[in-house]
């Protein structure tokens, strides 16, 4: 386990992408070596270009590690600070191999 | 294992890492592993306008399989060394 580079963010906040360009946030508890992903309390949250950021709320989730693009630590005082109803961006592009 | 050992060099400098969903990343390299799975401090969206996605994370795990190209600082590389060493067959390093 110690061996694994994510397993510093195990129990963190963080922040996931996944190859169809979805963000996912939510407590890690748990990784494997194929980056297979465990979150606790996981919220998806939806950008638009028109709207503000919608979150829906999923529960736990298990998310396969071939789907993965990016685990980021959420900086919580940044957070804070940001105000998600007024963030217009268009959604993140699926992956293209 | 040989761009493993490469990478590992690099520990310590900036270097932006740009995916396959055209989303490039900026960040300081903490950490590589045998997959070219790449660890990012103090990352930033190279256009911050576009990917305010990004915007409130510290770090970044990045998945090997996701990467299409990593910027290294010039700098930091011997291209000439680099070069040869590319050139060797697999058991002489």
């Amino acid at each position: 386990m110690s061996s694994l580079i994510l397993s510093e963010m195990l129990n963190g906040l963080v922040q996931v992408i996944t190859n169809d360009g979805k963000v996912f946030t939510g407590r890690l508890r748990g990784i494997d070596q194929t980056t297979n992903l465990i979150l606790e309390n996981c919220h998806e949250r939806m950008f638009s270009a028109d709207e503000g950021v919608e979150e829906i709320r999923h529960g736990l989730y298990v998310i396969r590690g071939e789907n993965v693009v990016l685990v980021g630590e959420i900086d919580e005082a940044k957070e804070e600070q940001t105000d998600l109803a007024s963030v217009r961006a268009e959604p993140i592009m699926a992956l293209v191999h | 294992m040989f761009f493993y050992s490469v990478f590992k060099t690099l520990v310590g400098k900036t270097v932006v890492v740009e995916l396959k969903n055209d989303l490039a990343i900026q960040g300081t390299l903490v950490s590589v592993d045998q997959y070219l799975n790449i660890k990012l401090d103090h990352v930033s969206a190279v256009d911050p306008a576009r990917y305010p996605h990004v915007a409130t994370l510290k770090n970044s795990f990045i998945r090997g399989s996701v990467v299409r190209y990593v910027h290294l600082p010039a700098s930091a590389i011997d291209t000439a060394l680099l070069q040869d060493a590319t050139r060797n067959e697999p058991g002489n390093r």
